[in-house]
């Protein structure tokens, strides 16, 4: 194992050192391909696109969060100049349904709209404005229904069901955990009652995207996505065509976080370019955007944890309800998430849980980034706190003691097969340097250069959290990805170019393939192709899983493209193939003697290969009892967050965030960090001040100016430790990095100002009113 | 309406420009300059910020006729030359060195933003720097790494004066003891 800290003592290398290019193998840091291009403005985002004759889409919404469709009529909006098409579900060619895990949303409402904000109609025109003004036009005459906005209320026998056909009515999923039999008593128990606020992704880059028609009843989407073959299939599917009639290209992707893994312009804008006959982009508007995706689930969560006088836990009870709001999207595997993972890292000998998912007529919930751990966490380590302080334990001890290690069974009874260093991240954290003193600086204070206070009620608070977290998609799910890897040779050296639909998002995938080919096969110089659906499916970019499965991927294209040019320099060398190695652009023997160039063992005849890799199986877990192997593998961090809190004013400044976090093996630390500090800083913004408030199913701060996501002046330095235990089972050993401190950052951070407040604060984000009330 | 402006030092022109368009419109759809980018249109991202007549502004809170006359600098007039051979600006080196850029869907944005910082306080302290970006939104980095080119392009411009003037050259993070948190390199 290796850990390595920041502030490091090692200077960073000179540019000249880390050229894109062509340097950059397994554990470096190169420059990013992409990163020229994007500092100078040429990057291609998805909003950039332009074509010859396009014209623009723009959708009208629903007003309410729950109504009938008596009637639309679309005359005026036709009539006006400049107007291509408009369009209704009446015009949908296909199944009007789409959904990443139950086909449930109609692609356009059709007789009834179950959130504020459902597409109804679409506008093509030559202007943007002209659209939106046209859309305006459109009449649509509504008959309001009452709207089903309380989630506890969902399940209630005299609700009326949202979507009459669903088997289980407005349960979306139930996921039990049962294990070890009754419930027993114990000498200390602790409890709470949790709420978690709606969290918005906020990536932003907006929803947008060029549709294409091919003349021939097909269609091109260059669109910004998390998974290109989940929405080509939805999208042919809606507009009735055949398998690859519709061709999905990558286009630049300004973040994501879980909010581009279900559709929002696609079927839409293709649908207008079908009509029409021409290109038709569609860019949604901040606060569209705020409608156009999933949120993170606002969960109500009671917990109970029963232990023995010393703290040592006895069982944990949990019932976590997360509302889906209109359409299932990834509800249910959020819910397995909340379910199988929604105790913690901590060992249990006794577990009652259940983790629910409604429907309601609230906008609807999916996948961000935490993916159902984010909210259990809060109330574990809430718990843990208040265990500690019922026992006088330390909390880091506490913690520690409870800590799973490996070989310990979770609560689902899979044996955690690879590193669990639970005790050791929390002491790391825990034995960092504490920040100085308050300075003077007003900058240093609660509220800043607003000049709120100078310090008089101002108290410091240290909290404490460890989580863990699921990589790759899990409950039995074929989760593979597909790549494409060739030698070739170009003005006479050799060449890689990797091939994948895997989806660059922000994240630095694009360093990564490129990392793999040059150490898999000793070449310079590597091309990544850009990302679409001419090859297999590289499944999501989510769940943290790409470096792991499409770097596996990767990885095993390359071991067949090596294997083969090997075969041929060994015939031509007359030496065994097993005896031969690739490296600096060249074949060389085992010692390292230059055998052959690359470049002429390859010739005119390039080797390519193209391979799907799988990670290990894994299981639905046990409908009863949740029991089973459902995870591939499991990520753990921990944060100590340091805050300043005005008690009078209810202001926080946080002033320190570091965190401990085992990622397996860096691929490329540089990127890790980067992953780790935006990661912990969306942590932090949902325990201070994200939130998507929803009032009788409207939303009240659909925009930048109502939503806060944390600026320079909100984010604290961060000290970050990265271990690196290898997971035996993974390429490299590598461990999933990106969701893990979202998760412990934010617990850390309502611990801390739950020390410093003296207040007991029971839900997220914590608002000034819940500090000073 | 028909508007004509100064575009990264050439002269540009549009042609039935609606009058509500914004100038990041016009620089985005009509010029074919995509650079200023659109997160918000509201003017709280910064994504947008462009250079007009020397000061930097949220080009989505510009309204094109403003703009009629003025001199504009985007992001895209930043680097000397083209292609392969340009010479990015310090300030655009720094941030791909420093592995500022994730989506970089807010960089065009930070990049003027800092420009204009170092062009008036060549170097700034950890608060000032936070001040002047604190109007550009990064959902992607939790902009440490963002201080971090920040202050590599303050020392490596320091440097730039400093060789020109025949003094000794300063190592690249030599203004980096203003930041408190983690700044170093992971390996
Ligand atoms: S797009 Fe102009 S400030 Fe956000
Ligand atoms: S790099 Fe994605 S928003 Fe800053």
């Amino acid at each position: 194992m290796s850990t390595t800290t920041t502030p490091a003592t090692t200077p960073r290398p000179a540019a000249g050192d880390r050229t894109s290019a062509t340097t950059g193998r397994i554990g470096d840091s190169p420059l990013r391909p992409d990163g020229t291009l994007k500092v100078t403005g040429e990057f291609a985002y998805s909003s950039d696109l332009w074509h010859e004759d396009m014209c623009w889409g723009v959708t009208l919404r629903s007003p309410h969060p729950h109504a009938r469709i008596v009637a639309i009529d679309t005359t005026a909006a036709l009539a006006r100049p400049g107007v291509f098409a408009v369009l209704t579900a009446a015009d949908v060619p296909g199944v009007n349904r789409t959904g990443l895990e139950h086909a449930d949303q109609p692609a356009l409402a059709e007789d009834v709209v179950r959130y504020q904000g459902e597409p109804v109609a679409l506008v093509a025109a030559d202007h943007p404005e002209t659209a939106r003004r046209a859309a305006a036009e459109i009449v649509v005459e509504y008959a309001v229904l009452p709207a089903l906005t309380d989630p506890r209320r969902a399940l209630d026998p005299d609700t009326p069901l949202l979507h009459p056909s669903h088997p289980t009515g407005n349960l979306v999923r139930e996921v039990p955990v049962r294990r070890g039999g009754p419930v027993p008593d114990a000498p200390v128990v602790v409890s709470v009652e949790f709420e978690v606020g709606m969290q918005d992704q906020a990536f932003l880059g907006p929803e947008s995207g060029l549709a294409v028609p091919d003349g021939e009843g097909g269609v091109d989407l260059y669109v910004a996505t998390q998974w290109l073959h989940t929405d080509q299939q939805q999208v042919q599917r809606v507009l009735g065509i055949g398998p690859d009639a519709a061709r999905l290209h990558l286009a630049g992707v300004g973040g994501a976080f879980g909010g581009r893994e279900d559709l929002s312009m696609h079927v839409h804008a293709c649908l207008l370019a079908l009509r029409t006959g021409k290109p038709v982009k569609m860019s949604y508007s901040r606060e569209e955007s705020f409608f156009g995706h999933v949120h993170r689930h606002p969960a109500h969560l009671r917990y109970e944890f029963g232990a023995d006088d010393d703290g040592t836990l006895r069982y944990g009870k949990a019932e976590l309800t997360f509302d889906g709001g209109a359409y299932a999207s990834s509800t249910g595997a959020v819910v397995g998430n909340g379910g199988t993972l929604g105790l913690g890292p901590y060992r249990f000998p006794v577990v009652e849980l259940v983790a629910r998912g409604v429907y309601t007529n609230n906008p609807p919930c999916g996948a961000m980034r935490g993916f159902g751990c984010v909210q259990a966490a809060f109330a574990h380590e809430y718990l843990m706190d208040a265990l500690a302080e019922r026992v006088g334990a330390d909390p880091v001890e506490l913690r520690a003691r409870n800590g799973m290690r490996e070989g310990d069974p979770n609560i689902t009874g899979q044996t955690i097969d690879s590193a669990a260093p639970v005790a050791e991240l929390i002491r790391r954290v825990r034995d960092m340097p504490l920040p100085g003193e308050r300075g003077t600086d007003l900058l240093g204070l609660p509220g800043g250069v607003g000049n709120t206070t100078h310090g008089e009620g101002v108290r410091r608070g240290i909290g404490y959290s460890v989580t863990y977290k699921n990589i790759g998609f899990s409950e039995g799910f074929d989760d593979y990805s597909t790549a494409r890897v060739r030698l070739s040779v170009t003005a006479g050296e050799p060449v890689a170019s990797v091939h994948t639909a895997a989806a660059e998002v922000g994240q630095g995938l694009v360093s990564v393939q490129a990392q793999i080919a040059r150490t898999e096969l000793g070449v310079s110089r590597v091309v990544i192709e850009p990302a679409d659906t001419a090859i297999g499916s590289a499944g999501s970019t989510s769940a943290s899983r790409q470096t792991y499965v499409t770097g596996g991927a990767v990885r095993a294209a390359c071991e067949l493209v090596r294997a083969r040019v090997l075969e041929r320099a060994a015939g031509t060398l007359g030496v065994p193939a097993a005896s031969l190695r690739l490296d600096g652009d060249k074949v060389v023997a085992a010692g390292g003697e230059v055998l052959a160039g690359l470049a002429d063992v390859l010739g005119d005849s390039p080797v390519e290969e193209t391979t799907e890799w799988r990670h290990r199986p894994t299981v639905e877990p046990d409908p009863e009892t949740g029991q089973g192997d459902a995870h591939v593998q499991y990520a753990f961090s921990a944060h100590r967050a340091v805050v300043d809190v005005d008690v009078e004013l209810g202001l926080v400044k946080v002033i320190a965030l570091d965190t401990a976090q085992d990622v397996g093996k860096a691929i490329n630390p540089d990127a890790v960090l980067g992953q780790i500090q935006g990661g912990s800083v969306q942590g932090m913004g949902l325990a201070l001040m994200e939130e998507v408030l929803v009032t009788d199913g409207q939303v009240r701060n659909p925009s930048f100016t109502d939503y806060l996501i944390p600026t320079v002046l909100d984010t604290p330095p961060m000290r970050i430790e990265v271990l690196e235990n290898p997971d035996p089972h993974a390429p490299y050993g590598v461990r999933g990095v990106g969701e893990p401190p979202t998760i412990s950052s934010g617990p850390a951070v309502a611990a801390a100002i739950r020390a410093a407040a003296g207040k007991d604060l029971r839900r997220v984000p914590i608002r000034p009113e819940h500090i000073v009330s | 309406m028909h508007i004509e402006l100064t575009v990264n030092g050439s002269p540009r022109e549009a042609d039935d420009v609606w009058p509500g368009e914004s100038l990041l419109y016009v620089l985005r759809e009509r010029l074919g300059l995509p650079g200023a980018k659109n997160a918000c249109e509201q003017g709280e991202c910064g994504s947008c910020t462009v250079y007009l007549d020397g000061t930097p502004v949220c080009s989505c809170l510009v309204a094109a006729g403003q703009a009629g006359g003025r001199e504009v600098t985007t992001v895209e007039g930043l680097a000397d030359g083209s292609g392969e051979d340009r010479d990015l600006d310090p300030v655009q080196r720094a941030f791909v060195e420093n592995g500022a850029v994730q989506c970089g869907f807010c960089t065009p944005g930070l990049i003027v933003s800092t420009h204009d910082l170092l062009e008036r306080n060549p170097s700034p302290s950890d608060p000032e720097i936070r001040e002047a970006l604190a109007g550009n939104l990064c959902r992607c980095t939790g902009y440490e790494k963002i201080l971090d080119a920040v202050c590599s392009a303050s020392g490596a411009r320091m440097d730039t004066v400093r060789s020109a003037s025949g003094a000794r050259m300063g190592t690249v993070r030599s203004v980096d003891t203003d930041r408190t948190g983690a700044t170093g390199d992971l390996r």
